[in-house]
């Protein structure tokens, strides 16, 4: 369980270039799971890359309290794992030899795989219910499983922090179900911070525990999904016609349904 | 994730060092096989089927007459057996850096001369036979391979420098189209050497398409160390070729270090490369389709596919400098051409009867 704190985090992609995200502050708490909202160029992507150390940024990124830029390569991956929006998966490599690159940040410069590493990956590839695929090649896999086994990948990182970018971008809507669904359960049995950007809105409301809307590289809205996603500002800030509906189950939880409408929003 | 174990015990070997052995054992004995072959075949000296008995007579414990003369033996010994060992050094650089290069540049096409060490030996080669060799006409050492090999080593390095200049040393992608200039660049410059002496035009091409008519175990010693350390370096960092498979990015997010494992990578397969091409000439083909067959046959895991490329590589090359030196005698065929003529269309039927993997 683990707290990532973010202070004044500014990414820019060339010195003198509009700020790809402006100063966003937040402290996500152990086991949460925040969204990442927003248009394309909004800086979801952004803040996932500089978390992850892909990106070049300024301000502060500590994992319980320990500054993330302070870290060699290695010791930064054993905190934070990062899933792709669109994975590069090598088809003619099986799937255990895929999860067990997972395991990369625990292996010496010159070094082997463990038994313990191995035992690692036959846990994750388990509770994954992937047992079955260990020794296919992911070029044989369809799109849900290559899903899953991408987030096996991350899983055997171990590490507390895990960045999901669209990771269901590529799906039909029953593997996006089953794929945040996993998360979900993953989240709770491996105690992980999650933090991801989803395009879907009712799946983000659905699914998060809080949502950060992001435009232009600014937070224009925080909070629950009820009070993040209201039909004026998605009107706003996407230049969409919605509506949304708040569905309250017999248990009060609240969801959030975005629906889109035919025709422009008034100006 | 407390639950799971950590990773602290003793090292072990991946899973399948069964068939991982096995494979070694079958690309050992077929490398056996081409050297006892290579040794073997000749256009002067003793029967061929009477050096394969030496060979196994000259093995301790083991003493008989297996009609060999000593001067049969001095020439399988001095003439043929340096040779085929340079080969078998040369065909198991050119993979195995292959091999490397083709996985930390993630592209198929990508062959040892990429950044340009084959133009930079040619280039060098060049120099030293045309400016350079009436100022070293006396040396008791040809310079031309030093020549060359210093040319390769410096114009890989302007190409790193240039791609990094651009950024290159992350993506990877700047780093190829800073070869593709450089080797322009470099070329161009052999050119207009050439150009302007005709006269060394023939004793050039010569060099350019490769041949090991004048090997010497004296060159065996000197490419030898640089092999050596070059595929022991490569095959240490089959684990890292195989994180690079996922992309720059995600290799890195696994806490691999992309821009400074890639330059350890390809200054060990450039200086392999450099030092063999240095005493062998450019000899084409191998470096870019060995790795390939290898991978279509034995699959694309660098942990196996670094030593059999070497190991398929050198047998590759023994094997095909045998027809170099036996078709056309008394003359011989540069063996850059009979690789070519032998290794496309075998690479062509592989590519047709088995499953295309890279």
């Amino acid at each position: 369980m683990s707290t990532l704190t973010l202070e004044d985090v500014v990414v820019r992609y060339n010195k003198r270039g509009v700020s790809a995200l402006a100063g966003y502050s937040d402290v996500i708490l152990p086991g949460e799971w925040l969204g990442l909202i927003g248009p394309n160029g909004a800086g979801k992507s952004s803040l996932l890359k500089a978390i992850a150390g892909l990106v070049r940024s300024d301000g502060c990124l500590a994992v319980d309290g320990v500054v993330l830029g302070d870290l060699n390569d290695r010791s930064r991956a054993a905190l934070v794992a990062y899933v792709a929006q669109d994975p590069l998966i090598p088809n003619d490599m099986t799937t255990r030899e895929y999860v067990l690159l997972g395991r990369t940040p625990y292996i010496g410069y010159f070094g082997s795989p463990t038994r313990a590493d191995h035992r690692v990956v036959d846990d994750v590839l388990e509770r994954l219910r992937l047992g079955g695929f260990a020794n296919r090649l992911l070029g044989e896999l369809s799109g849900g499983e290559r899903q899953r086994i991408v987030l096996a990948r991350a899983l055997a990182q171990q590490a507390p922090i895990l960045l999901l970018d669209e990771p269901t971008s590529a799906l039909d809507i029953g593997h996006q179900q089953q794929a945040l669904e996993l998360v979900a359960e993953l989240r709770r049995t491996e105690e992980i911070t999650v933090i991801s950007a989803l395009h879907d809105l009712t799946l983000a409301g659905t699914y998060t525990d809080r949502l950060v809307m992001l435009h232009h590289g600014d937070v224009v809205a925080s909070g629950d999904a009820a009070d993040v996603l209201t039909a004026d500002r998605l009107g706003q800030i996407y230049n969409v016609c919605v509506t949304v509906e708040v569905d309250v189950d017999e248990l009060g939880n609240r969801q959030v349904v975005v629906v889109p409408r035919r025709g422009f929003p008034a100006p | 994730m407390s639950s799971l174990a950590t990773s602290s015990e003793q090292a072990v070997p991946a899973r399948g060092p069964l068939r991982d052995g096995v494979w070694f054992m079958g690309a050992a004995t077929v490398l056996l096989a081409a050297i006892v072959f290579g040794s073997s075949i000749g256009p002067a000296g003793p029967d061929w089927w009477r050096v394969p008995l030496e060979l196994l007579n000259r093995l301790p414990l083991i003493d008989f007459d297996s009609g060999v003369s000593d001067g049969e033996w001095a020439i399988v010994w001095k003439i043929r057996m340096p040779r085929v060992v340079l080969g078998g050094l040369v065909g198991g650089m050119l993979s195995i850096a292959g091999a490397a290069y083709q996985g930390v540049f993630r592209n198929p096409l990508v062959d040892p001369y990429l950044l340009g060490a084959a133009a930079g030996a040619g280039l060098g080669a060049t120099i030293g036979l045309t400016i350079g060799r009436s100022a070293t006409s006396g040396w008791p050492v040809d310079p031309v391979p030093a020549i060359a090999f210093v040319f390769a080593v410096t114009t890989v390095m302007v190409t790193y420098a240039v791609g990094a200049a651009f950024g290159g040393s992350r993506t990877g992608v700047t780093l190829v189209l800073a070869g593709v200039a450089v080797v322009s660049f470099t070329s161009a410059i052999q050119a207009f050497i050439l150009q302007r002496n005709l006269d060394v035009i023939r004793e050039v091409t010569r060099w350019l398409l490769g041949s090991l008519t004048r090997s010497s175990w004296a060159d065996v010693r000197l490419v030898l160390p640089y092999v050596a350390v070059s595929s022991l370096v490569l095959i240490m960092h089959r684990r890292h070729l195989d994180v690079f498979r996922v992309g720059d990015e995600e290799a890195a997010t696994l806490g691999v270090s992309v821009p400074r494992t890639r330059l350890v990578i390809v200054v060990a397969a450039t200086l392999g490369t450099a030092a063999v091409v240095s005493v062998s000439g450019l000899i084409g083909f191998v470096g870019l389709v060995v790795p390939h067959v290898i991978r279509l046959i034995a699959g694309a895991g660098h942990r196996r596919l670094l030593p059999l490329s070497m190991m398929g590589g050198a047998a590759f090359m023994i094997l095909a400098d045998v027809p170099g030196r036996m078709l056309t005698r008394p003359a011989e065929t540069p063996i850059g051409i009979v690789t070519a003529f032998v290794g496309a269309p075998f690479f062509l039927y592989l590519l047709r009867t088995r499953r295309v993997g890279a």
